[in-house]
């Protein structure tokens, strides 16, 4: 390994990144619009402020259509009351009344579900009987905190191994890297100066969004950057790595698309980035394991929701680790020149 | 002069294809050789084996006695047929990137003043003219201040005032002590270039020598040329044995004085009339009854 060729390529392929305006619009311009998107979606105030989940199944009672017929309020139908609890927990409704039992479930650390609650005593007032009150702990976690950190993941993703891949396939393809193999660098030091480059670039472009983000929507951040910053590294460098593998022999731009997106997509919906995979098929969640995404996801909400420390997801940091450095060796062994 | 660099036996495969057959030959040090053939004689496939850039199906390539290695690479310079250069890069960058790719690099502004880049140093590679791009790509070729240079078809496509100053240049780095080892179709290029000539076809070397030596040997008669329309076929076949290119007749003759006298008795005209001494392409053709350009 000699740093001195290393630092050559990294350079010119920096440059090259920098001054291709279409593609670094493209790579700026996507996370904006993400972030743009996630901002619209998630803030803008509603008329509605408070949101209560009603369980009923027969007839309300006068008292309850009064608190019902509260201005302000979205009532929510639900159909019961225990596969909704953790709307509560987690704020997403500020009160769950069941009108049947007369109970009802708020959240001890929402003043919304305080507020709602004085509503509806006062709306149950005059009635005979008392309602029965149930506690429900739980710190509030928006979905847009809850899919954060895979939108960084899912970037990451793309530009990993479409930065990564494309471009070798096209350097192949047209001969730069045929007249590179004629001079003393060897693949090693090819290698890794592209995934120097790739790294940085793909480390600055995600500051970016994260900056943006927490400017525009303010999310949850309950973990320490370090270790955060220590998942993405690791993530991309896997994802990089991934994306070596696929370019390390194909000369065609349109086989190589292919490829990318063959692995592309799955971890889009697989990895657990836009929903819980809490629910799915034990098989379909055993698969997911298999998928970088996966563990950086999960790896960095820990963090970021749940504030873990590195030993708390040791094993996502270890899978990442150790399947980059198996991939890094299969990208190296098998990469051709020509 | 010792030998620099030595192929034996070389084979190479593709398919069912020898592109390249049992090629031996040596190049010696400080000269320079030229591989002369038609389109798909295997000249490319045969310089990149001796580069290190294909793997031979057969055969031995040694540089200084040893097998291609570190040495090899670190003093030898290539110019490829044709190269893509990485794009949105100038011309000062990708020299100055290749220069850090070896350990004793020639000083930058040097090369350009010496291949007329100088006023392109900071231009994007892909804006380049045909023979700017070629001038680049030679002094890409000399930023190791190679031992051994080689060059595969390097004028092929330019036009004749860029020919002329690539073979200046080349000469000029010839003329510095560098072994060259070059490919062409080109015969006045293999001719004003070269010491040593192997000519090859379909994969074979057909002919190896210096070329005014391959002229002696094959030729002791000179070529009289005429226009086609001057010499009708009737008669130039099997009067003169006249052999038909393009738009000229060619008579092959020992005995000039007794070819014009004849062409005078069947009064035809002699205005066009030119007589040559034969060059590399007769040879080719003699050798393998087909012509070198096609
Ligand atoms: N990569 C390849 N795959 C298959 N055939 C090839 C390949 N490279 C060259 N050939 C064939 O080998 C023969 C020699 O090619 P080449 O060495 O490029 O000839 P030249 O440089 O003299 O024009 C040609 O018939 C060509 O079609
Ligand atoms: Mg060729």
């Amino acid at each position: 390994m000699n740093w001195r060729r290393i630092y050559a390529l990294f350079v010119a392929r920096n440059l090259e990144f920098v001054r291709d305006r279409s593609s670094l619009a493209w790579n700026l311009l996507l996370p904006i619009l993400i972030i743009i998107g996630f901002a619209y979606a998630f803030t803008g105030d509603s008329p509605e402020k408070f949101k209560v989940g009603l369980v009923a199944s027969a007839q309300l009672e006068p008292s309850a259509l009064e608190f019902r017929s509260t201005r302000y309020i979205k009532f929510i139908d639900f159909d019961q009351v225990d596969s909704n609890l953790v709307k509560v927990e987690r704020h997403q409704i500020d009160l769950l009344f069941d009108a049947d039992s007369r109970r009802y479930w708020i959240n001890r650390s929402s003043p919304n579900g305080y507020i709602v609650e004085k509503l509806l005593i006062a709306a149950f007032s005059g009635a005979a009987g008392k309602l029965q009150k149930s506690l429900v702990e739980g710190d509030e976690i928006r979905y847009l905190d809850w899919v954060m950190p895979g939108v960084i993941g899912m970037n990451i993703m793309w530009g990993a191994l479409f930065g990564i891949g494309y471009v070798i396939v096209r350097y192949r393809k047209f001969g730069v890297l045929k007249r590179i193999s004629a001079t003393p660098v060897t693949a090693m030091e090819f290698l890794s100066a592209q995934i120097l480059s790739r790294l940085c670039l793909l480390l600055v472009v995600n500051l970016l969004i994260y900056v943006g983000m927490d400017f525009f929507v303010d999310f949850r951040m309950h973990g320490s950057y370090f270790n955060l910053l220590l998942v993405f590294i690791l993530g991309s460098v896997n994802l990089i790595c991934c994306g070596l593998v696929v370019a390390a022999r194909i000369s065609s731009e349109e086989v190589a698309n292919g490829l990318l997106n063959l692995f592309s997509w799955p971890m889009m919906f697989l990895s657990g980035v836009w929903f819980s995979l809490e629910g799915a098929h034990p098989l379909m969640q055993k698969l997911a394991l298999l998928l970088p995404l996966t563990h950086i996801t999960a790896a960095a909400r820990a963090i970021m929701i749940d504030g873990a420390g590195l030993l708390d997801i040791s094993d996502h940091l270890l899978v990442l680790a150790i399947s980059s450095a198996i991939l890094l060796f299969i990208g190296a062994r098998i990469f051709r020149w020509e | 002069m010792p030998t620099i660099l030595q192929v034996s036996n070389l084979i190479k495969r593709f398919g069912s294809l020898t592109a390249v057959n049992q090629v031996s030959f040596e190049i010696v040090e400080g000269s320079c050789f030229g591989l002369l053939g038609p389109n798909g004689a295997g000249k490319t496939t045969t310089i990149e084996m001796m580069e290190g850039i294909k793997q031979p199906d057969g055969g031995t390539i040694r540089y200084r006695g040893k097998p291609l290695g570190e040495q090899f690479r670190n003093e030898a310079g290539i110019m490829f047929q044709s190269t893509a250069l990485q794009d949105f890069i100038t011309v000062r960058e990708v020299m100055r990137q290749f220069s850090r790719f070896y350990p004793h690099s020639a000083n930058i502004d040097e090369l350009a003043d010496r291949f007329a880049l100088h006023e392109f140093l900071g231009q994007d590679t892909r804006k380049l003219s045909g023979g700017q791009k070629q001038r680049l790509l030679l002094a890409m070729a000399m930023i190791n201040q190679p031992k051994i240079l080689f060059l595969d078809e390097p004028t092929t496509g330019l036009d004749p005032q860029s020919r002329r100053n690539l073979w200046d240049q080349v000469q000029q780095v010839r003329a510095q002590g560098a072994t060259i080892l070059l490919t062409t179709h080109y015969m006045e290029e293999a001719y004003e270039l070269c010491d040593e000539i192997a000519i090859m076809d379909h994969g074979r070397i057909i002919a190896h020598d210096a070329p005014d030596a391959l002229l002696a040997a094959h030729f002791n008669d000179v070529v009289v040329q005429l226009h086609a329309t001057d010499l009708p076929r009737e008669i130039g076949e099997p009067e003169f044995d006249a052999v038909y290119r393009n738009d000229s007749a060619h008579i092959v003759t020992g005995d000039v004085n007794q070819t014009v006298e004849n062409l005078l008795r069947l009064d035809i005209p002699l205005d066009h009339l030119r007589i040559r001494a034969r060059d590399l392409e007769d040879l080719f053709l003699e050798l393998t009854g087909r012509e070198l350009r096609t």
